[in-house]
């Protein structure tokens, strides 16, 4: 059975996320994780937005934040977001990775060393390449992996180096993908 | 193939602990009680940019190599800094902390946790705009020797001075921030009369003690490397350090949440995570 989700994206990344998230039902039984990269401005305008449109608890992640669900998780600006192994959120400042601070390879990574094969992880539209790692890390510890179809992605660079370094399980449509995660949400 | 992956992990979890014993009873240097997931992955890079086999073939090593130990401590410390790093910190800590400074005839600062010493330069800088350097001291520390020596010597790449230009403008700065350098060779050199008050010294907030009665403490991302054990172990040396009244300033993504002195400080700055201890 699944025990979390963790989703990676960055340029057309909030429009995919107001497709996905509002369309995820309040007894979601995964918590979910997100880096969406946003240069140095703050998360608090499309954290109060997508909480006023989805029946999940959207909020940015605090340090020592205990993983659960009904949670969506963002990573705060400038810092790499981890999952401990107790299913606690830990930050670091350490060096950007692909650019990117937080990173969704750091993210995805670390969340596979605790959650092993009971993790969902996502790449949606991005234009560099962070992401792909850490999909692959997902995949090698036996956890399912999906991304957005590069080819109607609004920015193809980030699924497209995810499909190229991983071995996906499924690559879909981004309307597709809220349905996709509320079946694999409900796998035993 | 699955089986074998999940094997490989045990491994890894049972040997990191291991390792990290191993450094501390050799060394005395305790990363124990570091976030687990941040070791981990300083310690995958070190072992993959090393190329060995596993933790344990890593372990044999630093027990028998001093040098390698000393790499290993770069791995493990935190040196991800810049001049006026969060420039609205800055900025809140001359509204709210620096009125309470001038009310002090002689203030003790400690900036723990300093590493190459950007951001000690920045606060330097902003004590002798609001007058008040000259009667500063000023404590920097970290347990990494090598970044004290760069932070003692005040020079740095001039790759990032533009960021650094930006920040001290946002900051509220009231100069120019090439004021306060010289530029040569590629590299800037703060100039030596910013840190004539401050001693940069070595102390590890893991192990080390209370060492002097301080008014202001600045520990910024610094503890979020830590577990919650540890991190409220630090946070009662800062209590025990800081003068009634005393100023704490943590990094914009630690709090005091979980710790046992949640209730001992009032907030100033709930944003910029400027705090005041209480009196009693």
């Amino acid at each position: 059975m699944n025990k979390a989700l963790v989703i990676g994206t960055s340029f057309g990344g909030l429009e995919a996320l107001k497709t996905i998230i509002p369309a995820l039902p309040a007894d979601f039984k995964l918590p979910i994780l997100v880096v969406l990269h946003i240069g140095d401005n703050n998360n608090d305008s499309f954290v109060q937005y997508l909480n006023s449109t989805s029946q999940l608890c959207i909020k940015e992640a605090e340090e020592k934040d205990e993983i659960k669900k009904g949670y969506v998780y963002f990573a705060p600006p400038n810092y790499h977001m981890m999952v401990e192994n107790d299913e606690t959120i830990s930050f670091s400042a350490d060096p950007k990775v692909h650019h990117s601070r937080p990173s969704i390879d750091v993210l995805f990574e670390s969340a596979a060393w605790t959650y092993k094969n009971r993790l969902v992880g996502v790449i949606l539209t991005g234009l560099n390449q962070d992401g792909a790692y850490g999909l692959k890390a997902i995949k090698d510890y036996g956890g399912t992996t999906l991304v957005e179809n590069p080819e109607n992605a609004v920015a193809s660079i980030m699924p497209k180096a995810a499909l190229t370094k991983c071995d996906v399980d499924f690559v879909l449509e981004l309307n597709e993908i809220s349905n996709k995660l509320i079946e694999l949400s409900a796998q035993d | 193939m699955e089986q074998n992956k999940s094997l490989v992990i045990d491994n890894i979890d049972i040997e990191i602990p291991l390792f990290l014993e191993a450094v501390f009873q050799k060394y005395s240097y305790d990363f124990r009680d570091y976030s687990k997931a941040h070791v981990k992955r300083r310690l995958l890079h070190r072992m993959s940019v090393g190329h060995f086999t596993s933790i344990s073939q890593m372990q044999e090593k630093v027990l028998r190599d001093k040098a390698f130990f000393i790499d290993l401590l770069e791995d493990l410390s935190i040196n991800v800094t810049e001049m006026f790093r969060d420039p609205d910190f800055y900025k809140s800590f001359r509204e709210n902390v620096v009125p309470t400074l001038k009310t002090y005839p002689f203030i003790k600062i400690w900036h723990a946790g300093c590493s190459t010493g950007e951001e000690v330069y920045s606060l330097a800088i902003l004590l002798k705009e609001e007058g008040l350097l000259d009667r500063c001291q000023v404590y920097a520390t970290d347990f990494n020797r090598k970044v004290l020596e760069i932070a003692k010597h005040g020079i740095y790449k001039t790759q990032e001075l533009d960021k650094f230009q930006r920040n001290y403008i946002k900051s509220g700065g009231k100069e120019k921030l090439s004021d306060y350098y010289t530029l040569k060779y590629g590299s800037i050199k703060f100039d030596q009369a910013l840190s004539k008050q401050v001693v940069f010294a070595d102390h590890n907030l893991v192990t080390d003690h209370v060492f002097a009665e301080v008014n202001l403490i600045l520990c910024r991302n610094v503890l979020i490397y830590f577990n919650r054990e540890l991190q409220n172990k630090v946070i009662n040396l800062f209590h025990e350090s800081l003068v009634h009244s005393g100023h704490l300033c943590l990094g914009s993504k630690e709090s005091l949440r979980f710790t046992q002195h949640e209730h001992s400080f009032v907030d100033i700055d709930s944003k910029q995570k400027i705090f005041k201890k209480k009196i009693g």
